[in-house]
């Protein structure tokens, strides 16, 4: 029975509310109705795939009304061709198999909706439609109202869909297939040479392994060409030029001993060269399609608000063309897309997305309101003061760093070892063509193309990907997603970190709050429990759950004053909560802090002060961080917590507030010019120039799947204490990668003995260039996976 | 000893039959998302039993 308490549908507590419909329970009417649309469809079968998969649908009326508008609606649609049209919606709830399959079987709830596709991973979903019988708009607001709101934001509104990058996959699939037929066709001549028939058509096979490598030189292995010359263009020694010298070689060497009969070629060493170094290319090309790292404000501001004309008429209006002085109405749970003033309406903000900080702000007329915020209880009424790229927040995009490509400027081990290893290499194949043309110059030529190739560093160009690539892996299983390779390396190199304050080191929950004054009375404590019950005010739900329960009693009088606080009465005692002014108190000694006040019978008797909750092992983080790096903390809040996290840290972290967004950056940056390499620890989008600016940029997220701005990784909330570890590790990655370069040269001091000697045989070839690379493989994933054992 | 000419270029036949199946896959975006299938193809059932059972509803109305 015990089930019967949680709602059938979305599995939340029923509490005191329960609706029963067909013997089963639900906590709201929605969830109710989401279960009459599927029963009534025979989709039921939902439930029987996972208990209570499914969400409450939200209040969503008059939300949609922009999809409309044919411009937005050409903008969204993926594909239209007459009545066909298709659309792919982005849909945060999907988490589980019923959601698959409710979704792929929207065509049973609107016969207009042809089929639907879902992806999992990227948690979206493709809808045909047939236009003539349903909309884009009743797509919408059917997924929505299943409980599936799509998440349509500003970022859709582009024209182009980002085509999927393929190349890669094909590059991989024809140099594995030429790989694989060349090692066939040239298995008879490793050993048997003299035979009579091997005599008699060697020529066919050598001509069709021929064949088999011209696309692979000439399309799998283009990147490593074209990065080559780019490289020497910009005088870089990186590590395709060795690459792309060897290939060349073995292609040209091949190609004149096949034509002139001298021997057999390198083929087979050819095409599992170019294999294998795009093996390691798809191996480090870990990509987390549900995450993005790329996001800016546009992720998050809405298509459309609406627009309240002179006449009064509402319409829906692109948030691009708001210009000042527009009257917009932006409705309960709708997102400020401009900066305004406030014109009338009941204002609570939460600005969460800005700054991380989950408390509501309230407004009054005339207020100004920032763009970025979110309105949390009802409809209000704005006017203009800024268009969207001019805004407070949304400006900072104009800055320079977000055109930056942070790897640009990265050099990475591969390329610092590089320079020297061409440089090695081509000394010795000159020196040993030098000493052959004394000696013996028929074989000098050889021997310099020999060196060239047995040099080609593919076991060098495999130890970081691999390395790196399982590193990633690693990191994602511990909810530390990392962008790409380059990034672990770099956060070796990490000599500052820098942490924002609220919602990074700071939870998002105010749960924790001291009382000073006089002691409350039982019959005030219950007085004031009862007074807080019947207020919304986030603080007062916070203040309301840390006190002691009590007997719920009747309230003769209650009267709540916004943007002030409460008044209530029972029998003869009234009592106000609320800000130092309205409870009689004209002169609160701390300003800075958040307090509730609380008067009994017009007499103060004191205050709540409520601190921030900080995450679990701050302390222990900060004094395991502090023996290797400079620590600091950029706050964006005034100084209110400074005693306490002066408790908290270790002495030498600088404490720095009331630090605006560019600030931030500003900081980073003179810090990065006097040699630092900054770690900055950030989460919200007040905090994306930083993140930005810095070399590596880390943010905090409590749900992974909701928000994050822009940054090179992102660490869930609960792992945050593991942060030590995690850098820790990054270098144990890079000490993993020197010795894997140890093992590479010491197979290329092998290979290079008998180049020099000029007794490369193609076998030799064939056998050591597999080996080196496996054997590499090998070697990293092994260490790599220990070194991840050891961060569980 | 011709049959050589044959065999290899049968081999090879089959060899680029199998490469041109894979280039296809790649292209009907297969490898995009290798997590939904597999999901997927365990509905089939639920549906089938689905249907039967609102086919059998029907009956006994009627």
């Amino acid at each position: 029975m015990i089930k019967n308490d949680l709602c059938f549908h979305c599995g939340d507590s029923c509490g005191t509310n329960t609706i029963t419909f067909k013997e089963k329970s639900f906590c709201c009417n929605g969830c109710k109705t989401v279960f009459e649309i599927f029963s009534e469809n025979d989709l039921t079968c939902y439930y029987d795939l996972q208990d209570s998969p499914g969400a409450i649908p939200k209040e969503i009326q008059g939300k949609y009304d922009f999809l409309d508008q044919q411009n937005i609606i050409d903008k969204l649609l993926e594909f239209s061709d007459g009545n066909t049209q298709v659309v792919t919606l982005y849909i945060p709830h999907i988490h589980c198999s019923s959601c698959i399959w409710i979704l792929e079987n929207l065509n049973k709830l609107n016969p207009g909706i042809s089929s639907s596709q879902v992806n999992f991973g990227k948690k979206n979903v493709r809808i045909s439609f047939n236009s003539s019988l349903c909309s884009l708009k009743d797509v919408v607001l059917l997924v929505s109202s299943i409980g599936y709101e799509p998440y349509i934001s500003l970022e859709d509104f582009k024209a182009g869909k980002d085509n999927v990058n393929r190349s890669l996959i094909y590059k991989l699939g024809v140099a594995g297939f030429a790989f694989g037929n060349v090692m066939f066709l040239s298995f008879p001549e490793y050993f048997d040479v003299g035979e009579f028939w091997l005599e008699r058509y060697k020529h066919v096979f050598r001509w069709v392994m021929f064949s088999f490598s011209v696309p692979v030189i000439f399309y799998s292995a283009q990147d490593y060409f074209i990065s080559a010359y780019k490289g020497l263009r910009s005088r870089i020694l990186n590590i395709d030029v060795p690459i792309a010298l060897g290939a060349a070689v073995l292609f040209i060497r091949s190609t004149i001993e096949i034509i002139f009969d001298y021997g057999s070629g390198f083929f087979d060493s050819l095409t599992g060269l170019i294999f294998f170094l795009l093996l390691g290319r798809f191996f480090q090309q870990k990509t987390y399609s549900f995450l993005s790292f790329e996001r800016d404000y546009k992720s998050y501001f809405p298509i459309a608000v609406t627009k309240i004309s002179p006449e009064g008429k509402e319409t829906p209006i692109q948030v691009y063309d708001i210009k000042k002085g527009d009257r917009l109405l932006i409705r309960n749970e709708e997102l400020i897309p401009v900066d305004g003033i406030l014109i009338n309406g009941n204002a609570s903000i939460d600005y969460s997305f800005v700054t991380g900080e989950s408390e509501t702000v309230s407004k009054q007329s005339g207020d100004k309101l920032f763009a970025g915020g979110k309105q949390t209880s009802g409809m209000i009424e704005m006017e203009v003061l800024k268009s969207v790229e001019q805004s407070y927040l949304t400006q900072l995009w104009s800055n320079d760093v977000f055109n930056k490509n942070k790897q640009d400027g990265f050099t990475t081990l591969t390329n610092t070892i590089s320079k020297r290893f061409t440089i090695a290499v081509l000394s010795i194949a000159f020196i040993a063509t030098a000493y052959w043309l004394a000696v013996d110059s028929s074989k000098a030529i050889n021997v310099f193309t020999a060196v060239l190739i047995i040099a080609c560093p593919c076991a060098i160009a495999l130890s970081a990907p691999f390395t790196l690539g399982n590193m990633l892996r690693i990191y994602g299983r511990l909810k530390f997603y990392v962008k790409n390779a380059s990034v672990v390396e770099q956060l070796a190199e990490i000599d500052t970190i820098i942490f924002d304050k609220t919602g990074t080191i700071t939870t998002n929950q105010k749960s924790h709050a001291t009382y000073e004054g006089d002691t409350l009375s039982t019959s005030e404590e219950k007085l004031l429990k009862n007074t807080l019950r019947g207020s919304n005010h986030p603080l007062s739900r916070s203040l309301y759950n840390l006190l002691d329960e009590h007997d719920i009693i009747s309230l003769n009088y209650f009267e709540e004053h916004v943007g002030k606080g409460i008044e209530a009465s029972h029998n003869d005692n009234n009592i106000k909560v609320g800000s130092a002014v309205f409870v009689g108190k004209t002169t609160d000694t701390n300003v800075l802090t958040t307090s509730v006040h609380i008067s009994s019978n017009n007499v103060y008797k004191g205050k709540f002060t409520f601190h921030n909750n900080y995450r679990k092992g701050l302390s222990k983080l900060f004094n395991n961080l502090k023996k290797h790096y400079d620590l600091a903390i950029l706050s964006g809040d005034n100084e209110g917590e400074q005693e306490n996290l002066k408790k908290l840290l270790p002495s030498k972290t600088k404490l720095i507030f009331n630090q605006k967004p560019d600030d931030k950056l500003e900081y980073i940056k003179y810090h990065q010019s006097e040699g630092a390499k900054v770690l900055m620890i950030g989460d919200g989008l007040n905090d994306a120039g930083a993140l930005a600016q810095s070399d590596v940029g880390i943010s905090v997220s409590e749900n992974v799947n909701v928000f994050s701005p822009a940054c090179d990784a992102i660490l869930d909330a609960s792992k945050f204490d593991q942060l030590y570890k995690y850098i820790q590790a990054s270098k144990g990655a890079i000490k993993i990668i020197k010795w894997s370069f140890a093992l590479s040269f010491f197979y290329n001091v092998i290979g290079l003995y008998f180049a020099v000697t000029g007794q490369l045989a193609p076998v030799i070839a064939a056998i050591l260039m597999p080996l080196s690379s496996i054997s590499i493989v090998v070697f990293t994933t092994v260490s790599t996976n220990l070194l991840g054992r050891r961060l569980e | 000893m011709s049959a050589i000419y044959i065999l290899l270029s049968i081999s090879i036949l089959v060899a680029v039959f199998f490469f041109i199946i894979f280039i296809l896959a790649v292209r009907s975006g297969q490898f995009d998302d290798s997590y939904t299938p597999s999901v997927r193809m365990l509905f089939e059932d639920e549906l089938v039993k689905e249907q039967s059972q609102s086919t059998n509803k029907k009956t006994k109305k009627d």
